[in-house]
């Protein structure tokens, strides 16, 4: 069965999407990345969908679902290097994502994934004394 | 005297063609509505000559009754090619379509002189040939209006890619100065060309500044809204500038919520804090 792949990379999970994602492609994703996610303890989840050209409400939703998802089991997600294209479809759909961090390329979300468990960490470390 | 298909008008045509020809650029010619300076006398003489050419052709087997025919496919292409150029030569419709209309007196002089001696065809020529004749001028005349609206159209477009600059304001921060109404088709045009430069320059910062933005509705608003959240989605934040007293007061008082996005007075201030979320320090070189 086709499967998109997921990478371990130091604390993170590196999930690129490099097909266009039909129903039943998602709901796999859906299901690996949250096992994958409980089994390696992974901190961020770097969600790159750069060759991602087409995009449909339940895609969209679903990308949200994921994002809200990897939070309960308390993994950050960051979606990177959405095509101009897929952002105008996702927001004339009423779907504006408004829980998911977004940046422009994996670079730049690797950085925004290393800060915000940094500010994490500070906040954990506060509240302990 | 034999008739084709009881009109008189093919043979007449094939016979008196020069005569016709020359008392129609008399005609023409004479006429006040003459415009020397845009049209040449010897451009005028082919395009009549090659209208006449292609009339006599088309009336020899097509049907004198509808223009739309296959036969009747060269006059149309050739009155359509006058008629654009004539547009763009700056005539008016009524002097567009004058120029096939003018033809009506020289063929009508000749055949009641033809044909005196028999008033039934006459009258009925008569008829035929005001028919033909108005149906090539006021095709004449859609071809100009056409052109014409493309014309438009294509200006419409060239505003609308003119009124859209991205500027790149700083490493990291680009900037879009909204001037004019925004409506869907601009929004659009907008939001296309700041995505697109956002992935091109890697931007993580743009300023939307609204200061020539004349009133801002809920709709504007709303477009503003959605611009703002394309962005995000593509990982750039934005600050909306140059939002005006009047403009806060009617925001405010339509209920729209803009607390989702940061909102600046000016762009200056808006520039300064993108400077400083980017990560750049400016100070004031001592002297």
């Amino acid at each position: 069965m086709e499967r998109i792949p997921i990478l371990k990379l130091g604390d993170f999970l590196l999930v690129t999407i490099q097909v266009d994602m039909h129903d039943q492609l998602v709901m796999t994703l859906q299901d690996d990345l949250t096992e994958r996610i409980v089994k390696t303890q992974a901190l961020g989840v770097l969600m790159d969908i750069s060759s991602l050209e087409i995009v449909d409400s339940f895609i969209g939703r679903m990308i949200g679902n994921i994002a809200a998802m990897a939070r309960v089991l308390d993994a950050e997600t960051v979606v990177v290097g959405m095509q101009p294209a897929v952002a105008i479809t996702l927001v004339e759909l009423g779907l504006s994502l408004p829980g998911v961090r977004t940046a422009l390329n994996v670079d730049s979300g690797m950085k925004l994934l290393r800060t915000m468990l940094d500010q994490k960490e500070m906040a954990n470390a506060s509240s302990a004394r | 005297m034999t008739i084709n298909s009881q009109s008189y008008f093919p043979e007449l045509l094939k016979q008196y063609e020069q005569e016709l020809l020359t008392d129609w650029l008399n005609n023409q010619l004479s006429t006040a509505t003459r415009r020397t300076g845009l049209l040449k006398e010897a451009e005028l003489r082919e395009q009549s000559r090659q209208l006449m050419n292609s009339l006599r052709n088309a009336v020899q087997h097509g049907s004198l009754t509808d223009t739309n025919t296959p036969e009747w496919l060269p006059v149309r292409e050739l009155l359509a090619n006058i008629s654009n150029t004539r547009a763009q030569q700056g005539f008016n419709p009524a002097e567009t379509a004058t120029f096939v209309l003018s033809l009506k007196k020289p063929l009508l002089t000749r055949l009641r002189k033809e044909l005196e001696k028999q008033p039934d065809l006459l009258a009925e020529d008569i008829w035929t040939t005001n028919l033909l004749l108005d149906q090539l001028g006021l095709y004449t005349v859609e071809v100009y209006q056409k052109s014409r609206e493309d014309v438009i159209a294509r200006q419409q477009q060239e505003l609308l890619e003119l009124s859209t600059p991205v500027v790149q304001l700083w490493e990291n921060i680009l900037a879009l100065p909204l001037i004019g109404t925004l409506d869907s088709a601009r929004t659009q045009v907008v939001m296309e060309n700041l995505l697109q430069k956002i992935v091109d320059t890697g931007a993580s910062i743009a300023i939307i500044d609204i200061t020539g933005v004349p009133t801002v509705d809920t709709l504007v608003a709303q477009h503003l809204l959605k611009t703002v959240a394309a962005a995000r989605l593509m990982g750039a934040d934005c600050i909306i500038s140059g939002i005006r007293p009047q403009i806060a007061q009617t925001i405010v008082h339509l209920g729209v919520d803009l607390s989702a996005v940061t909102t600046k007075a000016t762009l200056a201030a808006a520039f300064a804090i993108a400077l400083q979320r980017t990560g750049a320090t400016f100070t004031r070189a001592n002297k």
